[in-house]
């Protein structure tokens, strides 16, 4: 049995009186791969941000390896890709990510920043502004920084959004070479199709509640909407 | 040391950003020339008491001009969420702090250094005489402007008035700094040493910036990460 990579215990989130989450519980185990999925508003963002440590849960708790996400140990340990893609338009893509890799203490950021460069096919552009470059080309970089300090576990918030197919087989590609090194990715995400190619789990958010989590099955990758029409709002 | 790499890697990332947009430094260059323009037509040049109100003068040009390096601070991380991924790296909040508030320093620094001599000119004064208490005085006004500042800046980054809740909030907590650089630079400025009775307000400079650079490091990670 994998130890618990990701855990989420009876996980509640207000704003104001309003409960966003509601009562969200799930473990996520070390080298799986958790596809979250749900209508707009339904939570996924504010779950993934409360994982990342970003926001505080009102009631319940989250760990991450065994630690808070808040503590610097467990951000060191956790990639994450928001809706934000965190890349400073003014540096080029190689200034970006050697800035990452020394905030991360990367024994040699340059050469970790050129690798990633050439694994998200941006090598050639690693001297240009980022302000110039396209929103697919922009979201590979975000993926880069996102794993450029080898994480233990990724929190993808819609990962596929806005690439093209060739920057779509790249991130897959390499969410699958993270998977088979045993790192644990948790995504939320509306392309279903090219999520659940990748997905060992699926958790369907509905109205902020945990409506559905389970291992992914042979109907859901051929019936990427089977989820939606079983467990799913109306 | 780790502490200081980090430092020193937020410090050249606002520095190099900035060199490339420029956004922040020219808008504060050009307010602080503006207003001393303006200024130099409402007191006569030959007036031996613009001399007197020259510290005044010059400090509140250096505050609304140092305010606008001190809004880009932290509004310079909401495209793009750039502050998530700061907040996501295992950067303590006192490193964010020491490190932005350098460039701030920096910045707020060059403008003064620019204004000074344009000073000079359209009031008439010979600022050099006292040159070097008069850096000292500057070095330690502006670190105090540029604690306060960043501190702030980042408690506002998220609020849609945050140009106007800015000053509004740093201002009043400048008072002491302000009392003491203002009189020290029109002593400075006229010739004079620093001497007697005076010394007393150059302590209050080293201990408002030693109290409120204290502050700023133990409340940072909080006032970013909550």
């Amino acid at each position: 049995m994998s130890a618990v990579a990701v855990d989420c215990a009876g996980v509640w989130k207000f704003y104001g009186d309003f409960p966003a989450l509601r009562d969200i519980s799930f473990q996520v185990p070390e080298g799986r791969c958790l596809a979250l999925i749900g209508r707009n508003g339904a939570g996924k963002t504010t779950l993934l941000r409360i994982l990342a440590g970003f926001s505080r849960a009102g009631r319940g708790q989250t760990k991450i390896l065994g630690t808070s996400p808040r503590e610097a140990d467990a951000r060191r340990r956790i990639g994450f890709l928001g809706h934000g893609i965190a890349i400073y338009d003014e540096l080029s893509a190689l200034e970006n990510l050697r800035l990452f890799g020394k905030l991360y203490g990367l024994p040699d950021p340059d050469h970790a920043a050129r690798h990633w460069l050439e694994r998200t096919g941006l090598e050639r552009v690693r001297d240009g502004l980022v302000r110039e470059f396209s929103r697919g080309m922009r979201q590979r970089l975000a993926v880069a920084r996102a794993l450029l300090h080898n994480p233990s576990v990724l929190l993808l918030d819609e990962p596929f959004t806005a690439l093209d197919d060739r920057a779509i087989t790249v991130l897959q590609s390499v969410l699958r070479d993270a998977l088979a090194e045993g790192r644990t990715v948790v995504m939320s995400t509306h392309q279903l199709r090219e999520a659940l190619e990748l997905a060992t789990d699926v958790g369907l958010i509905s109205r902020g509640r945990l409506a559905f989590h389970g291992e992914r099955t042979p109907e859901m990758l051929s019936d990427p909407g089977w989820v939606y029409a079983r467990y799913g709002e109306a | 040391m780790r502490f200081l790499r980090q430092v020193a890697v937020i410090t050249a990332k606002d520095l190099r950003a900035e060199m490339r947009t420029k956004e922040a430094i020219n808008a504060s260059f050009a307010f602080a020339i503006v207003i001393l323009l303006i200024l130099s037509f409402a007191f006569d040049p030959t007036e031996e008491t613009t001399r007197e109100i020259s510290g005044g003068l010059l400090w509140i040009v250096f505050t609304f001009a140092g305010t606008l390096v001190l809004n880009r601070s932290f509004a310079r991380e909401l495209p793009n969420d750039c502050l998530d991924g700061l907040l996501a790296a295992p950067v303590p909040g006192s490193a964010l702090f020491v490190g932005k508030a350098l460039a701030n320093f920096v910045f707020i620094l060059a403008v003064e250094m620019v204004a000074l001599p344009v000073f000079g000119i359209f009031y008439n004064v010979r600022w050099t005489r006292q040159f070097w208490p008069l850096m000292l005085v500057l070095v330690l006004g502006t670190w105090g402007l540029t604690a306060i500042g960043t501190v702030f800046s980042a408690l506002t980054v998220n609020i849609r008035l945050r140009e106007v809740m800015l000053p509004l909030l740093v201002y009043p907590l400048m008072i002491p700094m302000l009392l003491g650089a203002m009189r020290l630079t029109a002593l400075l400025v006229a010739g004079q040493p620093i001497a007697g009775d005076d010394t007393v307000w150059l302590r209050l400079l080293f201990g408002f910036d030693i109290i409120f650079t204290a502050l700023a490091l133990v409340l940072m990670e909080t006032v970013l990460r909550g």
